[in-house]
């Protein structure tokens, strides 16, 4: 990704976040994120976020893992070796409920917790900027983004005037990298300039 | 916005003045703090249990399943009933977190945690039961369906023990999943606030970079309701596959089509029970009193009381069943072997503890005791051990060939086996409530402003409005 440059404003109660996260919506300042200890329900919407499709893609999961089940079996019992069994039928659709029920199961929750890693961007040895240490325990946190067009001062008193407590500017990488948690990164902050320019 | 408020005819779910950092503080200090003496004795005594369970197991695997008191008439003693008890302890867990969670019953967030951690411990235990039992377990992996050299010849999908291998893995994985991807939130907050660099490093390795993003929280909520939704049939299946290695064979006493919800709702009791003696301890040791309320355990000892007289019935149902069906071998194996013979002292001891004893429950002044509930959860335990043990030893050891009758009692290998399952639990039980925060503190917080007491006391005012006012209010904000 990419270093920018935020401004952070921090929020001790859900109640003050709310209209401020409207009003700087409003007044068109770009908001990076919004960091929370806990899911507070209905800040998505403020935000204006898209519904997430985390559902369908556990639904066309647990679909493959229904037909991988059923037809693999099927495979197996009829025609790769159709062995007798107590001379019980070739193909014994009832005995096949349970592995079908389970593999469904099995393949929607492996395949929608891999997909919510993706798409977090999260796995172990994964580091990200902490724009404040509170922002898992007891603050909400406002990063909004300094664009050419916006000016740091004129964002920190509008988050001043909107009821944030704490609010500073940082200088940090949007994404995430390799990291430890216990150190400081050491990341590029200078622009390299491109030799074709 | 949401609203805010909940009745206070609701008893609240966190006792005490909190705010959100104090909810950290007092679930995550634990963590931090150095373990008491207590901690030290109890993992040194589960890890000297785990040792002679290794020790009890090696032996069986080098002399081979002869030296546990298995014969020809009783192929399966101490180790299924062992697996299916431990398989049945942990469905509790997975229905404090998933099905209360669908039911949104708030009071699962104190301590769904523990419980999950508890399904996952006990389902390791319960797994080993049947690999050891396979005698030579380097081909273990045959229960694989992989392509072979020897055909390749499949295993036999119509088989309910291979309909275990599947149910039983596919448990684990889930139960694991859903309780590591609620850990990730509580992992970053234990990190964020570490004084040592080491610890600062472990936890930003487990918690997986996660920040409390908003997006990601909108995620992380819909994958819980999924997760929750997957594991709610997944638990009734697992235990319903179960009883199936039973009701699908034609043993008398065990080919009956009530197995599978009998099983299920013994499954349950079982766990709650085996939920209320480690929290009632571990609130205690931890000083988590104000999470783990009295009201939990109340609505514990509920649900106690609900599945113990379910059990109750299923039992009666059975005598029921075996003397109308009019088939003399049923007959038998009920009234002749099961609650009376060598071994009906058993029947009797399962019939005391599970029926008999839960019906303390319907007293208030007895669920909310501590004492009392954590006595009975023990007697439970016991009594669901013996279930087990009932189902399966005494519809083996009278069959149909009176020369093959036999009588059982487990080898020191046998014993020991179980016992070092109980190493196991608890040495993974101790870790747990020493590194993980035991409380789910994320949980916790979404719900401290309708539940805490300190801010329930404030709902007083919204109750004592017009309910004009009060609905015009919420409308406009």
């Amino acid at each position: 990704m990419a270093v920018k440059k935020f401004v952070v404003g921090c929020f001790d109660d859900e109640a003050v976040l709310f209209p401020a996260v409207k009003k700087v919506r409003a007044a068109g300042y770009k908001i990076h994120d919004v960091y929370t200890p806990f899911p507070v329900h209905g800040l998505d919407h403020a935000l204006g976020l898209r519904e997430t499709s985390l559902h369908t893609a556990g639904f066309i999961y647990g679909i493959t893992g229904t037909t991988t089940a059923l037809s693999f079996m099927s495979w197996v019992f009829t025609t790769d070796w159709p062995m007798n069994i107590g001379g019980k039928p070739h193909f014994p659709l009832p005995a096949f409920i349970p592995i079908t029920f389970e593999l469904t199961v099995l393949f929607s929750a492996v395949g929608m917790v891999m997909t919510f890693m993706y798409l977090c961007q999260m796995a172990p040895f994964v580091k990200k900027h902490i724009f404040h240490p509170r922002q898992t325990d007891d603050l909400f946190v406002m990063a909004i983004e300094v664009t050419e067009k916006t000016r740091p001062e004129e964002v920190k008193a509008f988050l001043d005037s909107v009821g944030a407590k704490e609010i500073n500017e940082q200088t940090a990488e949007a994404g995430w990298w390799l990291g430890r948690f216990d150190r400081e990164d050491k990341l590029f902050t200078k622009q390299i300039e491109p030799l074709n320019a | 916005m949401h609203l805010k408020y909940e009745s206070t005819l609701r008893e609240p779910l966190i006792d005490g003045v909190k705010d959100y950092h104090q909810v950290t503080e007092d679930i995550i200090s634990p963590i931090e703090a150095k373990p008491g003496k207590l901690w030290y004795i109890g993992l040194f005594i589960s890890i000297a249990l785990l040792l002679f369970g290794v020790f009890s197991v090696t032996w069986e695997v080098y002399f081979g399943t002869g030296v546990w008191n298995l014969n020809k008439t009783i192929g399966w003693g101490w180790d299924i009933t062992n697996f299916v008890w431990w398989v049945g302890i942990g469905h509790a867990g997975t229905l404090i977190s998933a099905i209360l969670l669908l039911f949104r019953q708030g009071w699962r967030t104190g301590v769904n945690r523990a419980a999950e951690a508890m399904t996952i411990f006990a389902v390791m235990c319960a797994g080993q039961f049947p690999i050891w039992h396979m005698g030579r377990v380097w081909m273990a992996f045959f229960v694989m369906p992989y392509p072979n050299t020897r055909g390749p010849l499949w295993v036999n999908f119509n088989s309910p023990l291979l309909w275990d291998v599947f149910a039983i893995s596919t448990y684990f994985t889930v139960s694991l999943l859903f309780w590591y991807s609620g850990l990730l939130p509580d992992f970053a907050t234990v990190r964020d606030r570490a004084k040592t660099k080491l610890r600062k490093y472990l936890y930003g390795v487990a918690s997986f970079g996660w920040t409390g993003s908003t997006k990601h929280w909108q995620r992380h909520e819909a994958l819980s309701l999924v997760l929750a939704g997957l594991s709610t049939p997944l638990v009734l299946s697992v235990h319903t596959i179960v009883s199936f290695d039973f009701a699908t064979s034609v043993i008398p006493g065990w080919h009956t089509t009530i197995f599978p919800p009998y099983f299920v709702a013994g499954a349950i009791f079982s766990g709650f029970a085996m939920v209320q003696t480690l929290l009632i301890i571990t609130r205690k040791v931890l000083k988590l009193e104000e999470y783990i309320t009295i009201g939990h355990v109340e609505a514990m000892n509920k649900v106690i009381v609900l599945t113990g007289s379910i059990v109750g019935v299923a039992y009666l149902t059975e005598l029921f069943m075996a003397w109308y069906s009019g088939v003399q071998y049923e007959f038998d194996t009920f009234y002749k072997f099961r609650a009376a013979g060598p071994l009906g002292w058993s029947y009797w001891i399962m019939m005391t503890c599970n029926v008999i004893s839960p019906q303390v429950f319907w007293f208030r002044k007895m669920r909310r005791n501590i004492m009392v509930t954590f006595i009975m959860s023990i007697i439970v335990n016991i009594g669901m051990w013996f279930e087990r043990f009932v189902i399966i030893c005494t519809s083996l050891y009278r069959d149909y060939l009176p020369s093959s009758w036999s009588y059982y009692r487990p080898s020191w290998p046998e014993v020991g086996f179980y016992l070092g399952t109980f190493g196991l639990f608890f040495t993974c039980y101790f870790l747990f409530a020493k590194y993980f925060p035991v409380i789910a503190v994320a949980e916790i917080k979404s719900i401290l402003k309708t539940s805490g007491e300190n801010f329930k006391e404030k709902m007083v005012k919204y109750e004592d409005e017009d309910v004009e006012k009060f609905a015009h209010d919420q409308t406009h904000h």
